[in-house]
């Protein structure tokens, strides 16, 4: 039982980065390397406030914000200065890394063990019980995930869809297309930042390493939410998203109780990444 | 209307690949001339588009559009009074969005793409009779994504956006060059319409010589980033298709390559 909750708190956190991801990946076909460092990015900013003593709620807007900004640093780089979508993610990356040990004091893990988080003032926690976890995390992934499916129906959705369709349609509609990708970027990024906000209150530490293989997870979450649940019109890509997520982190689980060790765990989701991938590649009729 | 002066354009410029495509060009567009030009692989005719919507860079010279130079401002400022169907299909729709959104995106060209709803409800019913005048039953598939639609309907909606929201110019590359005859030839008299109904000032490059002497009022011959014929309407009438294949030809084999 207490694995199932924790496979459920940690696939709806992480489908909550998975959604950014969903976006650069996705939307924007721009792989994004940022996100392994926005997302302890978020955590750093969340620890930092709730050691001062901030409400944890307001971490969750600060995470999201600092975030974006992670993602227009990237933007940026690779809009105005023109280096190649990788790369620009790969130096935003590095350089947050040192960003984030500034916001920290200097300090690779604080722990919150004994701190207010969301968690603990949440109005439900003494009626859920042990369920007051995965509600709290449930709410804010569902909040997230109506917000995207409203913003990508909204106009300024609608550009952010057609970029990474069809770049020759924004230029024509007398828009840049530059300015929009770095919108998806910040959203995208904004996302991850939250995700690693609520990670750390969740896991109730900050971890400077925490976001090593964050795009691998994302990557994941959303090849196989949009492979596999992808299929169903009913389903709406962001649902789907969010399903992978949670399936993902369920594979690892089992493998963890199947007797892997915990220092396992890269290998683990790397190579169940690696699994997934010639799986679709061998749907679409074998690689290449 | 719009006036090219001077222009050079010299690609691989400093390596040994080196090509001089113009050199001090001149050419100007009268308002409400619809133009064919036509022209061999390598002539001109598509560079001088790009050039004109800002796709390519020029080295020197100036594009002035209604008496404002525009050779400053970037591809998609010029869009703004431009539109644009290319010879690929897919180049002016988004696949992965539905007939409805794509009209929708264009609908609001030169306008704010803010947190308001993507598609206007009220606009539908203009959509469909829209795209009703194409005859080729789009308005019944409104919520179809545009990456299942054939050729000749995606290029059919594609001019259809283009020219959705008022543009001063139509570029044409090659827009029919990639579908069918019959096909192409739906899509040319709907364009021909278009222009006639809005009044657009046209540019239009085909490889296709009877279109070329068939629509427009002006019939444009390029080589090597010459102009080296132009003809107006009258003179466009008492053409045909031989006499232009003939100088076609002729220039070929100067250049040395055979038939």
């Amino acid at each position: 039982m207490a694995l199932l909750l924790s496979v459920f708190e940690q696939g709806f956190i992480y489908s909550i980065l998975a959604l950014g991801i969903y976006i650069t990946y996705k939307i924007l076909d721009f792989p994004d390397l940022s996100v392994d460092s926005s997302f302890p990015l978020g955590a750093a900013v969340s620890a930092v406030m709730i050691k001062a003593g901030i409400n944890p709620y307001i971490t969750l807007p600060a995470a999201f914000l600092a975030g974006g900004m992670a993602g227009l640093a990237t933007g940026i780089i690779h809009v105005k200065f023109k280096v190649r979508d990788l790369l620009s993610g790969i130096i935003t990356m590095t350089m947050l890394y040192s960003i984030n040990l500034h916001i920290t004091g200097g300090q690779a893990n604080i722990p919150i063990f004994s701190d207010d988080t969301i968690f603990k003032l949440s109005p439900l926690r003494d009626k859920a019980g042990a369920f007051n976890t995965v509600i709290v995390i449930f709410v804010i992934t569902l909040l997230c995930k109506i917000i995207m499916d409203l913003y990508l129906n909204t106009k300024s959705g609608y550009l952010l869809r057609a970029v990474g369709d069809n770049e020759t349609v924004v230029t024509s509609l007398a828009k840049d297309k530059g300015t929009v990708k770095i919108v998806g970027l910040i959203i995208a990024n904004a996302l991850v930042a939250l995700a690693g906000s609520v990670m750390c209150q969740q896991q109730r530490f900050f971890d400077i390493s925490m976001g090593t293989g964050t795009i691998v997870i994302g990557l994941a979450s959303v090849i196989i939410g949009t492979n596999v649940f992808g299929k169903f019109s009913f389903l709406k890509a962001t649902t789907a998203v969010i399903i992978g997520s949670v399936i993902y982190k369920a594979c690892v689980a089992i493998a963890i109780t199947c007797g892997m060790a915990a220092i396992d765990m890269k290998l683990i989701t790397g190579a169940l990444f690696l699994v997934i991938l010639i799986i679709s590649s061998v749907k679409k009729g074998g690689a290449d | 209307m719009i006036k090219l002066s001077n222009i050079n354009k010299i690609y691989n410029s400093g390596t040994i690949n080196e090509t001089c495509l113009f050199t001090d060009f001149n050419f100007e567009v009268k308002k409400d001339d619809f133009i064919s030009i036509i022209g061999s692989n390598g002539s001109g005719k598509t560079s001088m588009l790009n050039i004109i919507c800002g796709s390519i860079p020029i080295d020197s010279g100036d594009i002035v559009i209604n008496g404002n130079s525009i050779s400053k401002l970037k591809d998609f400022q010029r869009s703004r009074t431009i539109g644009r169907v290319y010879q690929n299909p897919a180049m002016g729709t988004c696949s992965s969005m539905t007939i409805l959104e794509n009209m929708s995106l264009a609908d609001n060209k030169g306008r704010l793409f803010g947190l308001t709803r993507g598609t206007n409800k009220k606009r539908i019913d203009h959509y469909k009779e829209l795209l009703s005048q194409l005859g080729l039953g789009l308005e019944d598939k409104l919520g179809v994504k545009v990456g299942l639609l054939s050729g000749g309907q995606r290029q059919a909606l594609a001019l259809l956006m283009s020219v959705m929201t008022p543009v001063d110019i139509l570029i044409l590359d090659e827009h029919t060059a990639a579908l069918d005859p019959k096909t192409a030839e739906i899509i040319m008299e709907l364009t021909d319409k278009v222009v006639r109904e809005k009044q657009l000032t046209t540019i239009m490059v085909t490889h296709n010589l009877r279109y070329a002497l068939e629509y427009g009022n002006r019939l444009v011959m390029m080589h090597e980033g010459n102009v080296i014929m132009d003809l107006n309407a009258e003179e466009k009438k008492n053409a045909d298709v031989d006499d232009i294949l003939k100088i076609f030809n002729r220039i070929s084999l100067e250049k040395g390559n055979s038939l």
